[in-house]
């Protein structure tokens, strides 16, 4: 219940108070109140139950996953 | 999907399955991790994690599905509240079916004509409570420190509109405290934590020093194979070296201080408040009420229900389930009298139960292995 999908914003609306987000082929509208730093269009959003709780930071994600296949890559078993 | 389909790949799953075959067998005894997120739950059984760790990596269910560990006594309540003429009771699906006391649920009162739906958001409780203002529009708020800042926020939106006829029945519960009492559970024994991913998110890792000072690991997960694999390739490395450490494999979705904004508005409208939960009976400090400031929309104020007996049906053994000290598989009913068509307790019903989780993705395998806890389960029939 507590799953969050992350979700690519399209749009704002009602003075950028809403966001409409695409996660996949779906769209959905999400209320930015909860969210504690600006977002801007084409950026990715965890959203849960009608909010948008955390913007997810793409240059870290990335980072993240070329880091894991070094280590993964450089380990011998 | 972005953000979805690189955490699938198959090279990394199996670069890190070598990593994690290579660490297992350094460990010196079997190890238990729980997680304690029903997305978690119903991940690693969906991606059949299980079978693809070696043996001496046990990984169990803890009270991660908020439907599931809703005490008997709120169900109860919340049946007794849905039957009130001029009053729409609405919470997410999977509460509805949870059995009361009485063998009704939600679900077969609503079928009996109560007026009750299922939303989305706390926010759409009140456009109904807008769209409806002869009725009184109730919103049964279940879940952990991810959901509660929504029902907050729709609180102080309800507030701010001045709509005076949306209410809240308040079953919120805290992940810490939890989990703070499962560590000390003998019987269960956990080496290691797999964070839920989202409560952290709202929460921060910084929430989770408790664990490591205890000495057991602690890794905030997501929830793609390559983020479960990954978690537990970490657990793995602290408890081979010793040094525990608060770690975050989720780095795309959870940071150290978590979301503050969402933290304060939840402190805002709640407050801490010692509450009851199936299986494991009360917790200090482990849920959540409406602060005074807000206690008009506390729907127990406008209505005094009457004492109910409550008793959870006494073959169901959700609560040990919930607490880790057996899997589904050991309760009797699993699979012949209780299936998600025909549940006996909520860890059946809801979809992020371990029970309708197990019986969904069923593992042939672990089934027919001996565990300790199919043993214990053995033991504790011939005692009986
Ligand atoms: S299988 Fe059914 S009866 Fe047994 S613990 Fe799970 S929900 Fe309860």
């Amino acid at each position: 219940m507590c799953i969050s999908f992350p979700g690519r914003i399209i749009a704002f609306k009602e003075d950028n108070c809403l966001a409409v987000i695409e996660i996949g082929s779906t769209k959905r509208e999400v209320s930015l109140d909860l969210l504690d730093e600006p977002v801007t269009l084409n950026d990715y959003l965890l959203c849960h139950a009608g909010f948008a709780i955390h913007k997810i930071d793409t240059e870290e994600a990335q980072k993240s996953l070329t880091l894991l296949q070094e280590i993964i890559d450089n380990e011998i078993y | 999907m972005k953000y979805i389909d690189e955490y699938r790949s198959p090279e990394l799953v199996r670069g890190l399955l070598q990593k994690i075959n290579g660490r297992a067998a350094e460990l010196p005894k079997q190890i238990t991790v729980m997680e304690v997120c029903g997305s978690h739950t119903t991940a690693i059984s969906r991606f059949g994690i299980r079978r693809l760790l070696p043996d001496n990596i046990r990984l169990i269910s803890g009270p991660g599905c908020p439907v599931c560990v809703s005490a008997i006594e709120d169900i109860d309540q919340a049946l007794w509240l849905a039957a009130q003429p001029n009053l729409i009771f609405t919470s997410y699906g999977d509460l509805l079916r949870v059995p009361g006391s009485y063998g009704n649920s939600l679900e077969k009162i609503r079928a009996a004509g109560a007026q009750i739906k299922t939303v989305h958001s706390a926010l759409d409780a009140v456009a109904l409570a807008r769209a409806n203002p002869e009725h009184k529009v109730l919103f049964m708020g279940i879940g952990f420190e991810t959901t509660s800042p929504t029902v907050a926020a729709a609180v102080l939106q309800a507030n701010k509109l001045k709509i005076t006829n949306f209410f809240i029945y308040c079953c919120h519960k805290l992940m810490p405290p939890v989990m703070h009492t499962l560590l000390d559970e003998k019987e269960v024994a956990i080496d290691g934590f797999l964070c839920p991913g989202h409560v952290s998110t709202i929460i921060g890792a910084q929430a989770y020093d408790f664990i490591i000072k205890t000495n057991r690991a602690a890794v905030v997960t997501g929830f793609e194979p390559v983020d479960i694999l990954e978690g537990i390739s970490l657990i793995l490395e602290q408890l081979i070296s010793g040094v525990t450490e608060v770690k975050i494999q989720y780095q795309r979705g959870v940071n150290k201080e978590g979301n503050q904004k969402a933290r304060a508005v939840m402190n805002e409208v709640f407050k801490p408040a010692t509450v009851n939960w199936r299986g494991l009976g009360e917790i200090p400090e482990s849920g959540l009420v409406l602060n005074e400031k807000f206690a008009a929309f506390d729907i127990h104020r406008h209505f005094s229900i009457p004492d109910i007996t409550s008793q959870a049906n006494p073959a169901c053994r959700c609560g040990e389930v919930l607490s880790g000290r057996i899997e589904p598989h050991d309760c009797d009913l699993f699979g012949t009298a209780c299936t998600p068509t025909k549940p006996f307790g909520p860890c059946m019903v809801s979809n992020e139960g371990s029970c309708a989780v197990f019986f969904r993705y069923p593992n042939p395998a672990q089934e027919a292995k001996p565990g300790r806890y199919q043993h214990e389960n053995q033991c504790r029939k011939k005692h009986s």
